[in-house]
C-alpha cells in the first residue's frame, strides 16, 4: 500500500533559507543543502525547495544549490518558485529536481502547464496553488479564491474551477496551500482540503496551518490528503519528522518507517 | 565500470551520481560498441515505452542489450528500463526487448483499494515489496523498507520464477523481477534514500 508522504518546505532567498532551523546539534542553519542532509537523515519522504528570489543572477545560485542538494539527499525533491518557461523548467531539472513547482506564472499563463508536462511528463509538474476564503459568488462558487504573488493579489479566479483546470492541463499533482491557514499553527483548512481532494484525480499535498501531529495525521485522513506540506513545526525543533509519523503510524495512516 | 545506457529517456545523471556516492566509476553511454561490451549496465529512464523503443532500435542500443545480457554481464532495469525489457507493453502498444517472456500492462481502470475507494494512477510515492523469492540485489535490506515509484504501467511475467517481488497497489504487481544475470525494478533505486542506495551497491557488487 501505498505510504502518505510528509514533505518538509525550505524557503531559499540568494541561496540561503530564509527560516533558519535551530538544531540541537548546531548545524549551519542558513544553508539549504545542509537543512536537505539533514532532512534526508531524518526521515523526511519529499523535499520542496521554494525560491524567493528575484533576481535573474540569484537564478543562478539556485540552481547551484539544486546540484549540490542532488549530490547529497536521495529522494525526489521539487523545486518552486518564479519559474515561467520550459527553459526555466529544464535548466532546474537537468540540475537534479524531480519535479517542478508552477505558482503565479501557471495562473497567468495556464499554457505553460501543459507545455511542461508535454516536455517532461505530467509527474515531474506540480501545480501550487495559493487559496484564500471568501464569500461565495456567482464567479466563485466555491467560496474559494486563487491569489498570486505570494498571496497578495486575488485573481477573481474559483480555486475549485482551477484545480480541475490544471488536472486537465497536465498537472501531475496540486500543493494547495491556505492562506488562511498559513503561519497560524492551527491545522490545514480541513474544508478546502477535502473540497479540492474530492474534485481531482491527481494527488493532493496539503499545505498551510501545521503546528502538531495530530493536524497532519487529520489531513491525511479526514480530509484525503495524499501529502501534508511541514515547515515551521519541524524547521524549529518542536518536532521530529518521527514524531509525526510515529502519531500517523498510531492513527492508521501507512507512512514510510524505515529510512 | 558501470555503464549506465543513454536513449533520451530521462535524466539519468540522478543515477550517476548515486553510482559516485558509493565511489564507483560510472559513465553514461549512448554507443551501441559500448554498451555491448560493458562490463556491468544499468538501463534506466522515464517516458513512454513507445518513443524508448524508437529511440532504442535508431541507435542500435536494442541490439547492443541483447548482445551484453546474452554475454552474462550484470544487467539492472529500472522503471522503463524494466518495462521495455519485456515481449511488449500495452503502453503504445509496443513490441519490446523480450529479455523476459511477458508483457507490460496498464493498471486496471478503475483501479480500486480493498475498501472499494478508487486509487489514483499513476502510482506515485513509497511503497514496499512482498519478495517471493531471495535475491542477492536485496541482503541486508529491512524487509520493511520502502521505495519511490512513479509509472502507470507494470510487468506481467509468463513465467512465475521471473518474479522476485511483489507490490501492493489495488492489485499485487511485480515490482523486481529478473532472471540470471538480469533483474530490473519498477521502482527508482536512486530516489529510494538509504534502502535504494544499498540496493545500488548490491548490484556493483554482484556477480551472478
Amino acid at each position: 500500500m501505498l505510504s502518505k508522504r510528509i514533505i518538509p518546505c525550505l524557503d531559499v532567498r540568494e541561496g540561503k533559507t530564509t527560516k533558519g532551523i535551530k538544531f540541537k546539534n548546531n548545524v549551519d542553519i542558513g544553508d539549504p543543502v545542509e537543512m536537505a542532509r539533514f532532512y534526508y537523515q531524518a526521515g523526511a519522504d519529499e523535499l520542496v525547495f521554494y525560491d524567493i528570489t528575484a533576481s535573474a543572477e540569484a537564478r543562478n545560485i539556485m540552481l547551484e544549490v539544486v546540484r549540490r542538494v542532488a549530490e547529497t539527499i536521495f529522494i525526489p525533491f521539487s523545486v518552486g518558485g518564479g519559474i515561467k518557461t520550459v527553459e526555466e523548467m529544464r535548466a532546474v531539472l537537468l540540475a537534479g529536481a524531480e519535479k517542478v513547482s508552477l505558482n503565479s506564472p501557471a495562473v497567468r499563463n495556464p499554457e505553460i502547464i501543459t507545455q511542461g508536462a508535454r516536455a517532461f511528463g505530467s509527474q515531474a509538474i506540480v501545480v501550487g496553488m495559493d487559496v484564500k476564503k471568501v464569500a461565495p459568488t456567482r464567479a466563485l462558487p466555491s467560496g474559494y479564491e486563487i491569489y498570486i504573488n505570494g498571496g497578495r493579489k486575488a485573481m477573481g479566479l474559483d480555486a475549485l474551477a482551477w484545480a480541475k483546470k490544471v488536472q486537465d492541463l497536465g498537472a501531475g499533482e496540486i500543493c494547495l496551500n491556505s492562506i488562511d491557514a498559513d503561519g497560524t499553527k492551527e491545522g490545514y483548512e480541513m474544508e478546502l482540503t477535502s473540497l479540492i481532494c474530492e474534485a481531482v484525480s491527481i494527488p493532493v499535498i496539503a499545505s498551510g496551518g501545521a503546528g502538531e501531529p495530530r493536524h497532519i495525521v487529520e489531513v491525511l485522513t479526514r480530509a484525503g490528503a495524499d501529502a501534508a506540506l511541514i515547515a515551521s513545526m519541524t524547521h524549529y525543533g518542536t518536532y521530529t519528522v518521527t514524531q509525526i509519523k510515529d502519531a500517523c503510524a498510531e492513527a492508521g495512516v501507512k507512512v514510510r518507517q524505515v529510512w | 565500470m558501470i555503464t549506465i545506457v543513454d536513449y533520451k529517456a530521462g535524466n539519468l545523471t540522478s543515477v550517476e551520481r548515486a553510482i559516485k556516492t558509493l565511489g564507483r566509476p560510472a559513465r553514461i553511454s549512448a554507443d551501441p560498441d559500448q554498451v555491448a561490451r560493458a562490463e556491468r549496465i544499468i538501463f534506466p529512464g522515464v517516458g513512454a515505452a513507445g518513443q524508448a523503443m524508437d529511440e532504442l532500435k535508431r541507435t542500435g542500443l536494442d541490439q547492443a542489450l541483447q548482445e551484453v545480457v546474452a554475454r552474462g554481464r550484470p544487467v539492472l532495469g529500472i522503471c522503463i528500463g524494466c518495462q521495455i525489457i519485456m515481449d511488449e507493453s500495452e503502453e503504445n502498444r509496443t513490441s519490446c526487448l523480450g529479455l523476459i517472456k511477458g508483457q507490460t500492462l496498464a493498471f486496471p481502470d478503475p483501479l480500486l483499494d480493498p475498501d472499494g475507494r478508487r486509487l489514483k494512477v499513476p502510482h506515485m510515492g513509497w511503497n514496499g515489496i512482498r519478495f517471493t523469492r531471495e535475491h542477492p540485489l536485496f541482503n541486508g535490506l529491512d524487509p520493511a523498507a520502502e521505495f519511490y515509484f512513479v509509472h502507470g504501467y507494470y510487468t506481467r511475467p509468463r513465467d512465475e520464477e521471473a518474479v522476485i517481488g511483489l507490490t501492493g497497489y489495488g492489485i499485487e504487481f511485480p515490482s523486481v523481477i529478473g532472471r540470471e544475470n538480469l533483474v530490473a525494478v519498477q521502482f527508482h533505486v536512486e530516489k529510494s534514500g538509504r534502502p535504494g542506495l544499498a540496493v545500488l551497491a548490491n548490484f556493483v557488487d554482484w556477480r551472478p
